[in-house]
This record gives C-alpha cells, sequence and structure tokens, in this order.
C-alpha cells in the first residue's frame, strides 16, 4: 500500500433526493467530506442517511443539485476506481455461490480487460488485502460460512483490493461484536493516516467520538457539519432525533462520553 | 458381433430408437438447448429472474406469427417480442406505481393473448400446439439452424460476459461503484434470456420451457456453493434430462417436452431430499447436532 497518496474531497452542493412516490427523501444538502479525514455520517432511520449515501455512490439519481469528487462527476471518479463501497449486510445475498477470495477479486474488476481475467498484481493485491483483515485463511469459504465480523471484514477487504482512494461504508458495525468493531476502527484509522478520505454512516453513536474526525448529523437536510468536538453535541444531538424521547437520547450521548474517556 | 447384440431383447430395444434419424437429430438437437437452457438457468435462479424468463417465453408468442406473415424465421419475430416485453416491463415499472410482479403478469398475458388473436385471424400453417408444447421431433432443418444460431450467440455472449453477469446478479451495486455500466448489463442478460428461449421455443414449447430455465439451476444450486462447479452440475442434469426425455418419449410415446421436464423434476426432488449439505435430510440432521450460526462462531474463537 503506498503511503503517500493523493487525497480527495466530496462536496455535495444543494442535493435534493426525490423518490417517484413524490416523498422528498432529502432537501437542500450542503456539506463538505474532507479529504483525509474518517467522517460520521449521523441522522435517525428515515433521516435521508442512506439516501445521501446512495447518491455519492451514485446509486440514486438526484433530483437537483451536484455531487464532485475531488471536482469529478461521480461516474467519471468511478470510472477511475477513486470510490470503493462496503454495503451494509442486509444488502447482500448470503447464499450466494462465491467464495471470499472471489468477493475481494471482484474489486479488481475494473482494472481488468473485458474477459476480466486476473493478473499477477491482482491477485497480489487481493492476497494482501485479505491479509490485512486477517481472513487470508478464510479465503476459500462460502461467504455465507462467515460470522458477521468476517463477512464486514471480506468486504473491507474488497474496499482496499479495489485501491479506492473513497472508501464509503454503511452501517459498517451492525451484527458485530465490540473486538471486531475495534478492529474495523484500528484499519479505518490506518488507512485515513495513509491519506484514504472514509466516511461512515452509523447508529452507533458510543463509538463516533473515538474515530470519527468529522460528524455530519442529518434529518432530511444536513443540521450540522464539522470537527466531531464541535458537531457531536447534546443541543445538536437533540435537534437530529428530535422525535426520540429526551431521557434515552441523554443516555446515548452520556455513554458516548463515557466510552470516549475510556479509550 | 452384430449378430449376437441383436439376439439380446434388452439391447435391441437400447439401440432400436438409433436407426431414425429424426430421433438421432432430435436427441442432439435437445442436447444443445438442454445445454444452453442450463448455463444461462444459473445466472437466472440467481439473479431471482423466474418469473421474467416465464413473460419472456409467453410474450414471443405474436412474434413468432409476425414472422410467419412477414416471411422471415420465426427466430428474429420471436427475439423482438421477447425482448420487447422486457422493455416494455421495465418501462412500466419505472412510470407507475405497480409492484414488478404485477406489471409482469399484466404484459406478459397482454402478449400472449395478443398472439392468440393473431394465430386464429392471420392465416398460416402454424401449429399453436406445436408453439405451446414443442415438437423437436419433427423438428425441420430451417428450424435447427435457427436454433444452433440463436444457442451459439446466447453461449458466446455469456462466455465472454460471464464474471460480469455474475458480479451483477450478485452485487450490481458494487458493478456500478467501479465504474461499469449496469444498464447494459441489464440489457444484456435480457437479450440473452430472449435469445435461450427462442432456442428453447422447438423443443419445449412455451409452457415447458420456463422449467428448462430453472430447473437444472435450481438442483445445482442445492448442490453446491460454488459457482463453477454449479455451472457443471446443471449443465449434467440438463443435457441428461434432454437426452433422457427425448429417448424415452420415443420408447414410451408420450410428450417430448414433458419427458424432459419430467426428468428434470426428479433430479430436483432427488437433489432437494438428499443434497449433502441443504437437502432436506441434511438439514434436519443440522438441527439436531450445532446450530450453524454458531459453527461460524466456533471458527471464529479458533481464529
Amino acid at each position: 500500500m503506498p503511503t503517500a497518496i493523493q487525497t480527495l474531497d466530496i462536496s455535495v452542493n444543494n442535493l435534493s433526493v426525490t423518490y417517484s412516490n413524490a416523498k422528498l427523501a432529502l432537501y437542500n444538502a450542503n456539506c463538505t467530506i474532507e479529504p483525509g479525514s474518517i467522517t460520521a455520517l449521523v441522522g435517525p432511520n428515515g433521516s435521508g442517511k442512506s439516501t445521501l449515501f446512495k447518491s455519492i455512490m451514485g446509486f440514486l439519481k438526484p433530483s437537483q443539485g451536484q455531487i464532485r469528487i475531488a471536482g469529478l462527476p461521480v461516474q467519471k471518479a468511478q470510472k477511475k476506481q477513486l470510490m470503493a463501497y462496503v454495503p451494509q449486510s442486509d444488502e447482500v445475498d448470503w447464499n450466494f455461490p462465491v467464495s471470499v477470495f472471489d468477493v475481494v477479486m471482484m474489486g479488481r474488476y475494473g482494472y481488468m480487460n473485458l474477459l476480466r481475467i486476473p493478473g499477477s498484481k491482482d491477485r497480489r493485491l487481493v492476497m494482501e488485502s485479505l491479509e490485512r483483515v486477517g481472513m487470508i485463511d478464510f479465503r476459500t469459504h462460502q461467504i455465507g460460512e462467515l460470522s458477521g465480523g468476517q463477512k464486514k471484514r471480506a468486504f473491507l477487504a474488497r474496499a482496499l483490493a479495489q485501491e479506492g482512494k473513497v472508501i464509503l461504508l454503511d452501517e459498517p458495525f451492525t451484527g458485530v461484536d465490540v473486538k471486531t468493531e475495534k478492529r474495523i476502527i484500528d484499519l479505518l484509522i490506518q488507512l485515513r493516516d495513509e491519506g484514504h478520505t472514509i466516511l461512515v454512516s452509523t447508529h452507533d453513536l458510543a463509538s463516533i467520538s473515538t474515530f470519527c474526525d468529522r460528524t455530519i448529523l442529518l434529518n432530511q437536510t444536513i443540521l450540522a457539519a464539522g470537527k466531531t468536538e464541535e458537531t457531536f453535541t447534546e443541543e445538536n444531538l437533540a435537534m437530529t432525533f428530535g422525535g426520540l424521547p429526551v431521557n434515552s437520547l441523554r443516555q446515548m450521548f452520556h455513554n458516548s462520553e463515557v466510552e470516549a474517556r475510556y479509550e | 458381433m452384430s449378430n449376437l447384440i441383436a439376439k439380446i431383447p434388452l439391447v435391441d430395444w437400447l439401440i432400436e430408437p438409433f436407426q431414425y434419424g429424426f430421433l438421432v437429430q432430435a436427441i442432439w438437437v435437445s442436447a444443445f438447448v438442454g445445454l444452453v437452457c442450463a448455463v444461462l438457468s444459473c445466472y437466472i435462479t440467481l439473479k431471482g429472474w423466474s418469473l421474467m424468463g416465464d413473460a419472456v417465453s409467453h410474450a414471443v408468442v405474436p412474434g413468432v406469427v409476425v414472422a410467419y406473415a412477414l416471411n422471415i424465421p420465426f427466430a428474429i419475430g420471436a427475439f423482438v417480442f421477447g425482448f420487447g416485453a422486457t422493455v416494455a416491463i421495465g418501462y412500466i415499472k419505472s412510470k407507475t406505481r405497480l409492484k414488478e410482479d404485477a406489471v409482469i403478469g399484466v404484459v406478459f398475458t397482454g402478449f400472449f393473448a395478443f398472439g392468440l388473436v393473431l394465430i386464429t385471424k392471420i392465416p398460416s400453417n402454424i401449429d399453436l400446439f406445436h408453439i405451446l408444447f414443442g415438437n423437436v421431433l419433427g423438428i425441420s432443418q430451417q428450424d435447427i439452424i435457427q436454433t444452433l444460431i440463436a444457442g451459439t450467440i446466447t453461449l458466446l455472449v455469456i462466455l465472454i460476459r460471464r464474471k460480469d453477469l455474475l458480479l451483477f446478479c450478485f452485487d450490481p451495486n458494487h458493478a456500478k461503484a467501479i465504474g461499469l455500466n449496469t444498464q447494459f448489463m441489464y440489457y444484456t442478460l435480457l437479450s440473452v434470456l430472449a435469445l435461450t428461449i427462442v432456442t428453447a421455443l422447438q423443443t419445449a414449447g412455451i409452457i415447458l420451457v420456463i422449467a428448462m430455465l430453472v430447473t437444472p439451476g435450481s438442483t445445482a444450486y442445492l448442490l453446491t456453493d460454488r459457482f463453477d462447479h454449479m455451472l457443471g452440475i446443471s449443465i449434467a442434469t440438463s443435457v441428461f434430462s434432454c437426452v433422457g426425455g427425448t429417448y424415452l418419449s420415443y420408447h414410451f410415446d408420450v410428450s417430448t417436452g414433458g419427458a424432459i421436464v419430467v426428468l428434470l423434476t426428479v433430479l430436483f426432488m432427488v437433489a432437494m431430499v438428499f443434497a449433502p449439505k441443504y437437502g432436506i435430510l441434511a438439514q434436519n440432521s443440522h438441527q439436531q447436532l450445532v446450530p450453524v450460526e454458531n459453527q461460524a462462531e466456533a471458527n471464529k474463537i479458533v481464529d
């Protein structure tokens, strides 16, 4: 892995997304995801979190506004293999007859010729990526045989093999035990230090202040964005999770502070 | 030597059909159709497009009639209407609030009904029964050529695009994220689906072609966790059923398409019950031992 790579930012300008049933999912969102940092995307269910995520990845067409990755439109950035995506667990068909190795190799398809015949470099990078997430011994396993944490690591390895400089992770900590969560966080910090731009959408408020440099709070539009110390406040969270009873919210928030000190 | 063989009644009974050119021809044509269907079957079952296959098979009927009226090869008419139906389904789904299964149901029955109206109105010597149930024993040389061309194109397209198509079935979002054209893959898979149905039209007929597209892949999926093995098993069960079904249909004087699909279904049921990992028997014994989830956990602890 190269230690010094070009760092890329993501800019979201005036983005609105309307679904075909005329429901407005995201309204007038503006934010910049700083290069070479880890940014958390936080909001309640239905806040437009995954809508923003899917728009940045080009899976959804915004009805208004634009997204640029290092100044490039999303599709161009994808063609240049700049963007890697680690999907939510429930988006994956775990019964599909592919092995861990096959999945990680899919990260290399964008570099291969039409027939997708892997070269020695592709094989080397796949093995290195598997090594890095500690999944080398599981490479021949069918993906459904893995535990929750191993599944996450397999898809993280695919993102590494793709050598994307921007990595988006959708809910990476659901269904993962504390030990694996720590391991994934350590890896994300390493990747950040190598210059990757990382965006993590998460429900796990407790861990955010332990590893996210920046936080974006979202509910239909962007309510707050900036350094985690400044953005991740009780007041902002109350505004974002407005529908929740104040007590449970306070509890979530204090838990997160305790975690942070413990770290 | 040949005298000796002829004296044994069973051997005589077994080799008798091979004296007839039409039957030998029917056997190799249906074996080829079985091969093409088996390959595509793996992708269709993994993608969850069985209903789409059913839709395309019914939608080709007006195409066959129109092709006859215009005096062009039936394969062209069938392909145009089969593929056109899938485009219509995609368009209606994107423009209305209807769910996909409803749209598929409306479109394919509409196409099929239109075909029935045409058949009864346009004077032709098309036998509706042959379209519905196939007629491989009476297949003409011209139809064989069309079957071979459609099938060969299908196999070539899948051979060249097999990894992309598999990725598209497994994780279309990742395909998009690495800059591949998923729209193009969607239409590639739909066109090979339409072509395969054109290939199988003469052998199985439109009612049973869906079995040839779904059953081999489903049987194989129960038996393995590796795609290359799945492909092999699917081809083996499909070609075996096509050869065996055609052969037996001569002996017992039963419908060829019917015999092929009955064999396919029997193989499926055997796999469903006895498959080593995903069969009903294996699943029952697993439940008595250790839940599968815990086995994954156990691996992790060892790790």
